[in-house]
């Protein structure tokens, strides 16, 4: 069955910084719209339907804060819906908006968010509440315990050390300070990782993501539309879901089919966008990859869920300088990624706006020359929800 | 009319509020009885028909066949760390500091449990991770005075261990 081609017109992104008092959150919203429709040169009048990434409710505070951006959306009298998968909210948000135009219904559609989870200091304990009420909640399971769980799982599995998950900072860190928009910029040495706080072993302050705030949006148009308009945008490749169980505790055991301290799931995420896109060897046809990694453990088998390289091997590849920018091959998180700017609620849109900057070739200081073709994914939940995409610069047979 | 510009100082204001939610979550006869069972110094799991698979803790359905699971068997109180953490930093609404967690893998079961893991000092990380590390034996230990709740039963490394 051949999918109908679905071009990304517009992306924007506000900085993503700690704290902004200049703005409620749906005037931070409005902008992460204005900024992606006026990348994509249309009007909200312009825009068919609208789609609102927002991640759980008492992350920003507001119950039901869709109701309350509706204006700042330009949804007022358009079709609308809010989608909220944890951390891949954004990507999924995306997905969505990209059902929306290869369904035929509509040919342009906004998707538009932002995030201000740094205005509450209870975020852990917001997360603490997504598991089991009767098994888990009396243990205080966070976003931060059950990644230190997996990275423990990994290095058990993979032989890595703390070392190894430093250097994903020092690589990510450094191309954050090309990305102004970045939240973390300052450069930092392994040593300097190494010798963070810990908050939950392995996982220390330098290996975790800031709270970030800040907007992100961007214009999703059918084909038909932008051959009726003479536009030229990135295009979605290939669109790949999939969806792990929810006890951690399965994923491990003699009978367990898949590994928490790898992410087979997403793998198989990954596979079913790469099918779709025609892509058939990820080492060599992918430019770039913008993957959620929300901390340094989590991208380093990632990485290899995107079949970037074999299981276990990505300590060895990054401790090559593989995967930098300025390195031959796949660019992983030129931006800086998750690990230096996650406004959850749309750092799924993050990720799908750098990959069109890099494709576009549009992403500045951070760019990676000559890049065509891009790898975006998410992750939400207790790694559960996975979301990737494939983006290329045209319609050309992926090769 | 006539256009004016606000005289009053520029400046963020804020407006603060704390959530304060309650809930009594009913946590059925499966979850009930898995806790109730605590009390007598029992870990119960339950059987799948389909893959045979002993589920710990108990659940009433398997989510691999999405069948009904048949039979209550009550696993061992000894097993394997699978994954652990022991957390340094304070987090807002949850413990204080330094904790430690564990998933094992309990005698006779084929999932894993999380609990806490006490019995041993956390104030040397590099000591504390140690004689976590995945593999180690656990005992399970009940509490003499138990609420009713998952919190009523944790682990300790086996007599031995390291």
């Amino acid at each position: 069955m051949s999918v109908p081609n679905v071009g990304v017109l517009g992306v924007g992104q506000t900085p993503y910084v700690n704290r902004r008092t200049d703005v409620t959150f749906p005037e931070l919203v409005r902008e992460g719209a204005q900024l992606a429709l006026a990348d994509a040169g249309v009007t909200i009048d312009d825009v068919d339907a609208v789609v609102f990434p927002l991640a759980p409710d008492a992350l920003t505070g507001t119950g039901n804060g869709e109701r309350w951006c509706i204006e700042a959306l330009g949804a007022a009298g358009k079709p609308f819906m809010r989608v909220n998968n944890g951390g891949a909210t954004g990507m999924s948000a995306i997905i969505a908006a990209w059902t929306h135009v290869a369904s035929g219904e509509f040919d342009v559609v906004l998707v538009a968010g932002a995030e201000r989870v740094s205005e509450s200091g209870s975020a852990q304990s917001v997360l603490n509440k997504m598991w089991d009420v009767g098994y888990e909640r009396p243990i205080p399971l966070n976003t931060i315990t059950m990644l230190a769980l997996s990275a423990v799982r990994y290095m058990h599995l993979h032989g890595s050390d703390e070392t190894d998950m430093a250097r994903v900072t020092v690589k990510n860190r450094r191309h954050a300070a090309l990305n102004p928009l970045a939240h973390l910029r300052d450069e930092v040495t392994i040593e300097d990782v190494l010798a963070s706080r810990t908050l939950a072993w392995p996982i220390k302050l330098g290996d975790a993501c800031p709270s970030s705030t800040g907007a992100a949006g961007a214009v999703l148009v059918s084909e038909r539309y932008a051959r009726a308009n003479g536009l030229d945008p990135a295009w979605i490749r290939g669109v790949g879901q999939n969806t792990e169980t929810f006890w951690m505790g399965d994923r491990v055991g003699p009978k367990a089919l898949q590994d928490h301290g790898d992410a087979d799931a997403l793998a198989t995420a990954f596979k079913r966008a790469y099918g779709q896109a025609g892509l058939t060897d990820p080492t060599t046809q992918i430019d770039v990859a913008e993957i959620y990694a929300p901390f340094s453990s989590v991208e380093l088998h990632v990485i290899e869920a995107a079949g970037l390289c074999g299981l276990g091997e990505s300590p060895t590849r990054l401790a090559k300088g593989e995967f930098a920018l300025g390195a031959p091959g796949p660019v992983v998180n030129p931006s800086g990624g998750v690990l230096c700017s996650n406004p959850i609620a749309v750092t799924g849109v993050a990720r799908l706006a750098e990959a069109t900057l890099q494709v576009q070739g549009r992403a500045g200081a951070h760019q990676v020359p000559g890049a065509r073709t891009a790898v975006a994914s998410a992750i939400g939940g207790d790694h559960q929800f996975y979301s990737t995409l494939v983006l290329s610069s045209d319609l050309e047979d992926i090769a | 009319m006539s256009t004016t510009t606000p005289t009053t100082p520029a400046g963020p204001k804020f407006y603060e509020q704390t959530w304060d939610l309650s809930y009594k979550h009913a946590l059925g006869e499966t979850t009930s009885r898995f806790l109730g069972a605590l009390t007598e110094g029992k870990i119960l799991g339950r059987r799948c028909p389909v893959c045979e698979r002993v589920i710990v803790p108990a659940r009433s359905f398997c989510d691999r066949d999405h069948c009904a699971t048949t039979d209550w068997v009550e696993v061992g109180t000894t097993g394997v760390i699978e994954m652990f953490t022991v957390v340094y930093e304070p987090f807002k609404n949850l413990p204080a500091p330094p904790y430690a967690l564990a998933y094992a893998t309990l005698e006779g079961a084929d999932t894993a449990l999380v609990g806490y893991v006490r019995g041993l000092d956390l104030s040397d990380q590099k000591t504390a991770v140690a004689a976590l590390a995945v593999g180690t034996p656990v005992v399970v230990k009940f509490s003499d005075s138990p609420t009713g709740t998952a919190a009523d039963y944790w682990f300790e490394p086996a007599a031995g261990a390291n």
